[in-house]
């Protein structure tokens, strides 16, 4: 390894293709990952995550595309001979080794003596909590142990970026929701690059410092959890994060655009006149009232509509509003039974100038 | 695997309150049906295999008479104290030997091909299947034959080395003729086990082992190796206990020069008619299958 600036990215990914016959698993990817960072990839079950991360570890070699582990490539190089080490999917512990002999393998293939190794696999295991279960065999733990031995098997090796493949996928929500926290926790103490992937947009959304959303092989936006919820880049980004009510629309002149069911809307964006496009407006950031309620009724930020359903969630209520075809969910405080709006109720909806973003169709 | 029977109540019985009692009478019917269904195979068994076997042994401490015929009295140990003559011991040490040679070379082909073929699409493992048993076809005897043709003096492979400018080969009636047509013979029994413990195998293992720095030879050493050691005993099985035992190849192919066990026992029952002492022989053979058999469990079978 080359002594490595600040700046080198721990993992850059270049116009990376890699396709299995005439499958396209991934379509010219480029991506980079800081040192350090907390890198989520997100999407929905074959998108390309897998393949992508596979890449990384060496299991899998690009069609094309340059694929650089802290400023060397790597793109064909055998697993063994990278710095990154794997938390599989479903873990894939050495059935017939014990939690010790798991742990330390990486370190004895790469010819750390017996003694040693075991020393520096206890550390791991006493670090991931497992201390007293090192002579177990993986069939004789839980799920959530597994899920630990895999961790402490892979973090050993004081690999330069650790990649976890959905490794919370198989755990019930409680366990699921601890993991989260002890995952993140660790990955701050240990200052190493965490390439996570799930398809599960709020474990993204809490655990990342960064998101990348994929679909279809393709990688659609790289950002903060924060930018992604707020500026998605497309509809299926919109969509894919959070909840959101998505309105066709049609760009129109003067900042206007227009639904499809011919409602005139204020709504500044860089888009084309006359293009298609959607307009995300997500459920908790539009109010409900009665329809002398609005309180700038001329700023084309409102809608009138009727109540067509409500749901009581304890912390909200949910209303689904029809805006003449359009249907919208409504996110609102939990008030008083006598002051909510039932089904059949003329209500309007309006929303902050802010609260509105226009995505490309 | 444990199979968990939805007990059944006939429609016309009230259903009733569970007892342990009740609990007990319906698993006492359990056992009844299981043992019910495993009969025929189990009378079979006993009729067939048992008590030829126990005739063997009850054989072996008989005396034999001056007609060649078998007294069943005057019980004595004399066949077991013959077997420690030059002659036997010969016979059974170069048998023990071809056995280990047959079983190792059988192992060293058939895992490469086991690991290729259970690496393979589904399809293509299918077909591959098919070639591996595709000998079956043909009778034994006649592939043997087979053989001897093609190791002839004058047969298509010494022709063929000749044409080269090897010279002509003289394998037939050889040891190496014998293993050649053992490995030949018993090699889809090796080849099939090892592929179906292979198979298991999930292949992210493999590809964890790389991940955590192992070089291909490693983890076939330390992953894949272990984790088929069923397949490895299973076929080593099924390879070494007929190989100790053949009959038909070495007769056919190997020549008087280099009997083996099979032939030996036969020759005493048949020719020299000497009914105990083949009996005795026998004896020896499968105490010495079954613990083989008992040491190879011992150290792999416990992952079977
Ligand atoms: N070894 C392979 N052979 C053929 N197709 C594959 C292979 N691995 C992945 N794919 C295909 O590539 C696409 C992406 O798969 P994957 O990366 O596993 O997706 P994800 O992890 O996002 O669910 C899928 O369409 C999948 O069927
Ligand atoms: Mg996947």
């Amino acid at each position: 390894m080359n002594t490595t600036a600040p700046t080198t990215p721990a993992v850059s990914i270049r116009e990376v293709t890699k396709r299995f016959g005439d499958v396209t698993a991934v379509d010219a990817v480029s991506l980079d990952i800081a040192d350090g960072e907390f890198f989520a990839m997100l999407g929905p079950s074959g998108c390309g995550k897998t393949t992508t991360l596979r890449m990384i570890a060496g299991l899998e070699f690009p069609t094309e595309g340059s694929l650089q582990i802290f400023g060397d490539e790597v793109g064909t190089l055998p697993p063994n001979k990278r710095p990154v080490n794997t938390v599989f999917q479903n873990y894939a512990l050495f059935p017939h080794m014990n939690v010790l002999d798991n742990v330390s393998f990486g370190l004895r293939m790469s010819g750390v003596e017996k003694k040693n190794a075991a020393m520096r696999a206890m550390d791991l295991i006493d670090l991931v909590q497992l201390t007293g279960m090192e002579k177990r065999k993986p069939n004789q733990l839980s799920g959530g142990q597994q899920q630990r031995v895999a961790l402490a098997r892979a973090l050993v090796n004081k690999p330069k970026v650790l990649l976890l493949d959905e490794p919370l996928g198989a755990l019930d929500l409680k366990l699921r929701q601890e993991m989260q926290t002890e995952l993140k926790t660790l990955q701050r103490e240990l200052g190493v690059s965490f390439v996570f992937v799930t398809h599960d947009q709020e474990e993204a959304l809490t655990m990342s410092d960064r998101i990348a959303v994929m679909h279809d092989g393709e990688l659609l936006q790289v950002g903060s959890a924060e930018e992604l919820y707020e500026r998605p880049v497309n509809r299926f980004v919109a969509d894919f994060i959070g909840q959101t009510n998505l309105l066709p629309a049609t760009v129109a002149e003067n900042d206007m655009i227009v639904l499809d069911n011919g409602s005139k809307l204020l709504c500044p964006n860089p888009h084309a006149v006359g293009s298609k496009v959607s307009m995300s407006l997500r459920p908790e950031s539009i109010r409900i009232g009665t329809r002398d309620a609005i309180p700038a009724p001329d700023q084309g930020t409102s809608l009138q509509g009727v109540v067509s359903d409500m749901s009581y969630l304890g912390h909200a209520l949910l209303y689904t509003v029809k805006v003449d075809g359009l249907s919208l969910e409504v996110r609102s405080e939990p008030v008083s039974a006598d002051r909510r709006f039932g089904p059949g109720d003329d209500v309007a909806v309006w929303w902050d100038r802010t609260a509105d973003w226009v995505v490309p169709d | 695997m444990t199979l968990t029977e939805i007990p059944e109540t006939a429609p016309e019985l009230p259903v009733q309150v569970a007892t342990p009692e009740l609990e007990a009478t319906n698993e006492r019917n359990d056992r009844r049906r299981g043992f019910l269904m495993a009969l025929p195979a189990f009378s079979f068994l006993t009729v067939f295999f048992a008590l030829p076997l126990v005739l063997v042994v009850v054989y072996s401490f008989a005396t034999r008479n001056r007609f060649g015929g078998t007294d069943l009295s005057g019980w004595n140990t004399d066949s077991y104290q013959e077997l420690g003559s030059d002659l036997v011991r010969q016979v059974l040490t170069r048998s023990l030997v071809l056995a280990v040679i047959t079983t190792v070379i059988c192992l060293l082909l058939a895992y490469p091909f086991a690991y290729y073929m259970a690496t393979r699409k589904i399809g293509i493992r299918n077909l591959m299947l098919v070639f591996v048993m595709i000998p079956f076809w043909t009778n034994f005897l006649v592939r043997n034959y087979a053989w001897y043709v093609i190791l002839g003096t004058d047969g298509p492979l010494s022709q063929v080395t000749e044409t080269v400018g090897i010279g002509p080969t003289r394998l037939l009636f050889t040891q190496a003729a014998v293993v050649l047509g053992l490995v030949y013979g018993f090699l889809p029994f090796m080849i099939l086990p090892l592929y179906a413990s292979i198979e298991r195998i999930d292949g992210r293992l493999l590809e964890a082992s790389r991940d955590l720095y192992a070089t291909g030879a490693q983890s076939f050493r330390h992953v894949l190796l272990p984790l088929s050691l069923p397949g490895v005993v299973a076929g080593s099985i099924l390879v070494f206990i007929p190989s100790l035992g053949a009959y038909v190849t070495p007769e056919i192919l190997g020549g008087a020069k280099t009997t083996l066990l099979g032939s030996y026992i036969v020759t005493q029952f048949l020719t020299a008619r000497n009914f105990p002492f083949g009996a005795a022989l026998s004896t020896v053979l499968m105490v010495i299958m079954l613990s083989a058999t008992i040491v190879y469990f011992r150290k792999g079978g416990r992952t079977l």
